[in-house]
């Protein structure tokens, strides 16, 4: 694409709309003379930008937020959890809502339509600055994620979290489960139940269970303090129900 | 008549404290109690006298519901209508009963019938009432003239940013199509600035339909599809402005922004006796939809409808198999007819 050498910053634009794409194009083609710079990948949705990611090693990523399949805020918080996080220059015509949570939490936007000199000034900035935090994206979210990821050795495993049966926090990480598999992300359960509820219900201090996950319950007086259990769905698990969390079953009857 | 219905009672009762409204109260309220004083008098002399006696009685209760009508006028308009009718009727009751044990106190030879007189009260401002309440339909093509004005449909501030920064990737790569697409663009704003409170004909809604889909297939390329069938749309056919195109941009935004493959929108606009039907498809995926609450521009529609055709057009959505559909009915109606 250029003859780059290593230290220029590598760039990626997402965007789903070709036109967008090729005016950032353009302008980041201007931008070349006063700060010089690679386009590494073009992405049309946030899944297609972390795929990009995984093979190529990019230094900015030009995040449009409004995307199909997965949304540059759900993709962002996939991002900033990799060891070495790309800066995120975020970009949107026009979402009063995003624009307000990008506000209080000190995130940066552009807006479309893009002019250079901000362009410039934002990658300026990038290059200074640290990258945004977890916890602002996080803030900034106004729709709970689609994905839970898992990072590994460079790769971005996603789960569908309509796939996950239960959440299970230990010690330090929580034991995502689904039909398949076992993963372990680094999120506090408390958060995530804030994030996908009502479609988790907890069922104990250390468990939040799927509702579509749920084939039944069963009473079960040796192993949990309330004397029922939670049946799941596929695996045929069964995870004792507490005390003060008795009245999910109830509920469910 | 939902839309006024709607607004609480605030349009159908009166403002109490307008001076026009106190004294046309005034005035009706003492022709019926002249009415009253003739009938039970025997004679001319007698009913002046008679007149004055039942007016010594009927002013204060009169003055003081005027007073506190007026001073309670917004908690009244806030109801609904039946509401406020109760409340105010249960107020005269209650003020006439006042009146009566007053009246007894400061005459006790001429005690007037409680029943009797709360009746006609009752019966007096009942009168009234009905009477603001129709003054104010005989004036109301002029409030709803100025809802429609109102209801101007707004196009989405997402749209304008997107559209103009596909056009500048345009300029570059392909200017006459910018051209274009600018052209469509200044149409399509003329008509939305535009004073669009009478009926336009059917034809220039659809073509800014079309200027509209042209401005969305440079941005969203072949993820967008459209399919018109028009061969039995009515040409001459005049509609309220604005009603087509809010719709398209509604099965834009929710049936194939949010899908990276797309889907096709199908409009569908025909004649069917003396109605006129306009039909949109648009696939609704259950991943990935945007947020809701743009059911602004349906409610919008619907009620700029109500306010030109009032009960002889509808709107229907119906959402089934990841499919949304709206149907559109209003009277098939003609520059001529």
């Amino acid at each position: 694409m250029s003859l780059a050498t290593p230290e220029v910053p590598r760039i990626l634009i997402a965007d789903d709309e070709a036109p967008a794409r090729q005016r950032l194009r353009d302008l980041l083609d201007e931008c070349r003379e006063a700060f010089p710079l690679a386009i590494v990948d073009e992405a049309r949705n946030g899944r297609e930008a972390l795929g990009v990611l995984e093979r190529e090693k990019v230094d900015v990523v030009l995040l449009d937020i409004r995307m199909p399949e997965m949304d540059g805020m759900e993709a962002a918080r996939h991002i900033a959890g990799m060891a070495q996080p790309p800066a995120i220059i975020f970009t949107t015509a026009f979402d009063a809502y995003a624009i307000k949570a990008f506000e209080v939490n000190a995130i940066d936007y552009l807006l479309k339509p893009i002019r250079r000199e901000r362009l410039l000034a934002a990658l300026g900035k990038v290059r200074a600055g640290p990258a945004v935090s977890r916890q602002a994206l996080e803030a900034a979210a106004t729709a709970p994620r689609r994905h839970l990821s898992i990072h590994e050795r460079g790769r971005i495993h996603l789960v569908a979290v309509s796939e996950i049966l239960y959440l299970r926090a230990e010690l330090k990480y929580v034991t995502v489960r689904t039909a398949e598999r076992e993963f372990l992300v680094e999120e506090s359960l408390q958060h995530l139940e804030e994030e996908f509820e009502p479609a988790f219900v907890r069922i104990h201090r250390n468990c939040l269970v799927a509702r579509e996950a749920i084939a039944g319950f069963e009473r079960n007086s040796e192993e949990s303090e309330s004397g029922w259990a939670v049946v799941i769905r596929a695996t045929g698990e069964k995870l004792p129900v507490s005390r003060r969390q008795h009245h999910v079953v109830k509920q469910f009857k | 008549m939902a839309s006024i219905n709607q607004t609480g009672a605030g349009i159908r009762l009166p403002n109490f404290c307008n001076l026009g409204v106190m004294l046309r109260s005034l005035l009706v309220a003492n022709l019926f109690v002249l009415a009253a004083a003739l009938v039970r008098a025997p004679g001319l002399a007698a009913a002046w006298l008679e007149f004055q006696l039942l007016a010594a009685f009927c002013e204060p209760v009169l003055i003081v519901s005027l007073v506190a009508l007026c001073a309670a006028r917004r908690p009244l308009h806030r109801l609904s209508y039946v509401p406020a009718l109760a409340t105010i009727a249960a107020f005269e009751v209650a003020l006439t009963w006042a009146a009566v044990r007053v009246g007894a106190e400061i005459l006790p030879g001429r005690t007037l019938p409680f029943a009797h007189v709360a009746l006609l009260t009752l019966f007096v401002t009942g009168c009234l009432l009905f009477y603001f309440d129709l003054r104010a339909r005989a004036l109301s093509p002029a409030v709803a003239e100025a809802r429609i004005q109102a209801l101007q449909a707004r196009i989405r501030p997402h749209f304008l940013y997107n559209s103009i920064n596909a056009v500048l990737a345009l300029m570059r790569s392909d200017p006459p199509r910018a051209e274009r697409a600018l052209e469509d663009m200044a149409d399509l704003f003329r008509v939305l600035m535009a004073d669009n409170r009478s009926l336009t004909p059917i034809t220039q809604e659809v073509e800014l339909a079309r200027q509209y889909l042209a401005i969305e297939t440079i941005r969203l390329g072949e993820r967008l599809r459209v399919s018109w069938r028009t061969e039995t749309m009515p040409a001459d056919a005049l509609v309220p402005p604005m009603v087509l195109q809010p719709l398209v941009e509604n099965a834009v935004y929710h049936g194939i922004e949010p899908s990276p493959t797309g889907g096709e929108i199908a409009i569908d606009i025909s004649r069917a006796g003396g109605q006129l039907q306009m039909t949109l498809t648009n696939p609704y995926p259950a991943q990935n939809r945007h947020a809701p609450g743009n059911r602004m521009a349906i409610a919008n529609i619907r009620e700029r409808l109500q306010l030109h055709f009032d009960a002889e057009a509808s709107m229907t959505s119906a959402e089934s198999d990841g499919t949304y559909t709206v149907t559109i009915r209003m009277p098939y109606l003609t520059a001529n007819a």
